[in-house]
C-alpha cells in the first residue's frame, strides 16, 4: 500500500518534468519563457523564483481547500500567490540587484503566470498538501528546465557565452536576432519541433510493436 | 488538301506546364544574371552563390525526407531560392553566414508551411530577413565591384571561420590601386551622405567601382524572356515598377531636391531584382489579375516609403514580405465575376437564389428569412 502511494507520488512529481512539461507540452507561461530567457542565469533565476512561488502557493491553497468558498476561490488564490511573489521580489532584490534589473517587471508578473493559477485551481485545490507540493515541485522544475533550455541556446548563439563564460573567444560573431524577441520564438519553435519528432517516433514505435504482438 | 483542324471547347492549352518546367526556365534565365554578378565580384560571389544554393538544396532534402512533404530537389524550386538569395547578399558576405541564410530560407520560409506551394512568404527573402536580423553589420558591408585580382583572391570577409566575426575589409581595400573607393551602396550613399549616382551607371552597373548588384538592364532583359514565354506574369513587375516610379516622381515633384529623382529610385538597390524575380513568386503572389495589380502597387509604394522615410536605406525586402502576407486578402477581395453571374452578384443581398440546402451555411438554413421558401427539396425530418 505504501509502495503504491509512493509510486503515485513519484508519478505526480514526474508529470510536470516530462509528460506535462509546462513549457514544452502545455506551452504555458510563455510570457516569461520568451521574454527573460536571453541568458542561462536569467532563465534559472526566473525558474527558481516561479518554482518557489508555485510550491508555497500550492501548499497554502491545498491546506485551505476546505475553507475557501467556491465563489471567491480565484481571488483567494491570487492573494496567496501575490504574497509569495512579493517575498520573492524582495529576496531577489536583496541577493542581486543586477539580476533584479535584468528580470525587470517579469518578477512581479509571476502573479499572473498561468502555470501557478492553473496548478492551484486544477490540482492543489483538489488534493492533500503532500501530493500538491510534489506535483507543484515537479511542475516548477519542469518550467525551470524549459526556461534553461531556451536561455542556454539563446545565450550561446546570441552572446557566445554560457553562464557568462566565453565559449568561442573574443572573435565570436553574435547572432543579434537571438537576444531579440524573435530569437525566443525561433528557439522555442525548434525545441517544440524536436519534442514533436520524439513523440511521433515513440507513437510509431508503440503502434508497430503493438501490431507485432497481435500478429 | 487536307488540314487537320481539331475543334474543341475552351480552354485551349497546348501542353500542360509542369512546375519543374517553369522553375527550370527561371533558373536558366537567372544564369546570365549570376554570370554577370560573378564577373563583377569574382570568386567570392561565385562561392557565395554556390554555398547558399547548396545549403538550400541540402535543407530541402532534409525537410522533404523528415516531414514527408511534397516536392523534390528535381523541381528546381530550392535552386531558385538559393540563387536568388545569393544574389541579394553582399558579395563579401561570410560563407558560413550564407549557409545559415540558406538553411533559414528553406526551414523558416518553406518547410514550416508545408513545402513547395504552401509557403506564405518568399523563402529567399525570409532567409535574407533572418540574416539581416542576426548579422546586421555583415549584411551592410559591401565591397566595390571590378576590383583587380577579383578572380584570384577572395574578399577577406568571405572566408571567416564558422561562428566567428568576419575580417575587416578596410585594410585590404586600402591596398587596392583605386582612385576612389567606397563600400557604401548607391542607396546608402544617398541616404547617409546625400550624394546621387548617375542613372546610366546604375542601369548597366558597368562603370566605376560601384557597390551594386547585377545590372538592372540585364535583369529586365531576362525577366522579359520569362514574361514573353509566359513563365511569369508581366502585371506584377509592371505594377511594382510603375507604382514605385510614380510615387517617387510625386514625392520628387512636391518635395524637390531633398529626394532623389524617380529613375535613381527605380534602378538603385534591389528593386528591379525584387520586382522581376521575387514579387512574382507564384506561391506567394495573387492569382487574380486585379489582385496582381493591387499587390504590385502595394510593393512599389511601400518600397519608396521605407526607403525615403524609414531607417534603412533599402526597403524592397520588407515591402515584398508585407505584400506576401496580404496576398490571401487581396485574392479574396479581387475575385473575378464568373461569366453570366454578373447580374446576380451585382444585385447582392436583394437577389433571390434558388440554392440547394446543401450549399448554404447552417446559419442561413436555420434563419427564418424569406430565402427559405426557395428550398424546393427541403430534407424532411425523420
Amino acid at each position: 500500500m505504501k509502495d503504491l502511494s509512493q509510486a503515485k507520488n513519484f508519478d505526480e512529481f514526474l508529470e510536470g518534468i516530462w509528460r506535462q512539461n509546462p513549457v514544452f507540452v502545455m506551452v504555458l507561461g510563455m510570457c516569461p519563457a520568451l521574454a527573460v530567457t536571453v541568458s542561462a542565469v536569467n532563465a534559472l533565476a526566473m525558474g527558481f523564483a516561479t518554482t518557489f512561488v508555485l510550491v508555497c502557493s500550492c501548499l497554502l491553497v491545498s491546506l485551505m481547500r476546505k475553507l475557501v468558498p467556491k465563489e471567491v476561490r480565484i481571488a483567494t488564490y491570487i492573494v496567496i500567490i501575490a504574497t509569495f511573489v512579493t517575498v520573492v521580489d524582495y529576496i531577489i532584490q536583496a541577493v542581486s540587484l543586477e539580476l533584479y534589473e535584468a528580470l525587470g517587471a517579469f518578477i512581479q508578473l509571476i502573479v499572473v503566470n498561468c502555470i501557478i493559477l492553473g496548478r492551484a485551481e486544477a490540482h492543489a485545490s483538489k488534493h492533500p498538501p503532500l501530493t500538491a507540493i510534489t506535483n507543484a515541485l515537479g511542475m516548477g522544475i519542469g518550467f525551470t528546465i524549459g526556461l534553461f533550455a531556451l536561455g542556454g541556446v539563446r545565450e550561446i548563439l546570441g552572446a557566445g557565452k554560457f553562464f557568462g563564460v566565453s565559449l568561442f573567444g573574443a572573435n565570436f560573431q553574435p547572432w543579434v536576432v537571438m537576444v531579440l524577441p524573435p530569437g525566443g520564438f525561433f528557439v522555442l519553435g525548434a525545441w517544440l519541433l524536436l519534442f514533436a519528432v520524439i513523440r511521433r517516433r515513440k507513437e510509431v514505435r508503440l503502434s508497430t510493436s503493438g501490431g507485432g504482438h497481435v500478429a | 488538301m487536307r488540314t487537320s483542324v481539331e475543334i474543341r471547347s475552351a480552354p485551349h492549352i497546348k501542353r500542360p506546364r509542369s512546375v519543374e518546367q517553369i522553375m527550370r526556365n527561371v533558373v536558366l534565365s537567372l544564369l546570365p544574371v549570376c554570370t554577370f554578378f560573378v564577373y563583377q565580384y569574382g570568386i567570392s560571389a561565385a562561392a557565395l552563390i554556390l554555398v547558399v544554393t547548396g545549403a538550400c538544396l541540402l535543407s530541402e532534402r532534409l525537410f522533404v525526407r523528415l516531414g514527408g512533404q511534397a516536392g523534390d530537389l528535381s523541381d528546381y524550386s530550392a535552386t531558385i531560392t538559393g540563387v536568388l538569395l545569393g544574389l541579394t547578399l553582399p558579395p563579401g558576405f561570410p560563407l558560413w553566414m550564407g549557409l545559415v541564410a540558406g538553411f533559414a530560407a528553406i526551414a523558416l520560409g518553406k518547410a514550416l508551411f508545408g513545402g513547395i506551394g504552401f509557403n506564405v512568404f518568399n523563402p529567399a527573402l525570409v532567409g535574407r530577413a533572418f540574416v539581416q536580423a542576426a548579422f546586421p553589420a555583415a549584411i551592410a558591408t559591401y565591397t566595390p565591384s571590378f576590383l583587380p585580382g577579383r578572380f584570384m583572391e577572395f574578399i577577406p570577409s568571405s572566408l571567416a571561420w564558422p561562428l566567428m566575426a568576419p575580417a575587416d575589409n578596410t585594410a585590404w581595400l586600402k591596398g587596392m590601386p583605386l582612385d576612389a573607393w567606397t563600400g557604401a551602396t548607391p542607396l546608402a550613399k544617398w541616404k547617409f551622405e546625400g550624394t546621387l549616382t548617375a542613372v546610366g551607371d546604375l542601369l548597366t552597373s558597368l562603370s566605376g567601382h560601384l557597390a551594386v548588384g547585377p545590372s538592372p538592364a540585364l535583369i529586365l532583359l531576362c525577366g522579359a524572356y520569362l514574361a514573353l514565354r509566359r513563365f511569369m506574369d508581366w502585371r506584377i513587375p509592371t505594377a511594382v515598377l510603375g507604382s514605385a516610379g510614380l510615387t517617387a516622381w510625386l514625392i520628387y515633384a512636391i518635395g524637390g531636391a531633398k529626394y532623389p529623382d524617380p529613375f535613381f529610385t527605380l534602378f538603385s538597390g534591389g528593386l528591379i531584382l525584387g520586382a522581376v524575380y521575387m514579387a512574382t513568386d507564384m506561391a506567394t503572389s495573387p492569382v487574380t489579375p486585379r489582385g496582381m495589380w493591387l499587390y504590385g502597387i502595394l510593393i512599389g509604394v511601400l518600397t519608396v516609403m521605407i526607403r525615403y522615410y524609414g531607417g534603412l536605406p533599402e526597403g524592397v525586402m520588407y515591402a515584398i514580405l508585407i505584400a506576401n502576407a496580404t496576398t490571401p486578402l487581396i485574392e479574396q477581395i479581387t475575385q473575378p465575376t464568373p461569366f453570366g453571374k454578373g447580374a446576380s452578384l451585382r444585385a447582392g443581398r436583394a437577389a433571390s437564389y434558388t440554392l440547394h440546402p446543401d450549399y448554404i451555411s447552417r446559419e442561413e438554413a436555420a434563419a427564418k428569412t424569406s430565402k427559405k421558401r426557395f428550398f424546393k427539396n427541403k430534407p424532411k425530418k425523420p
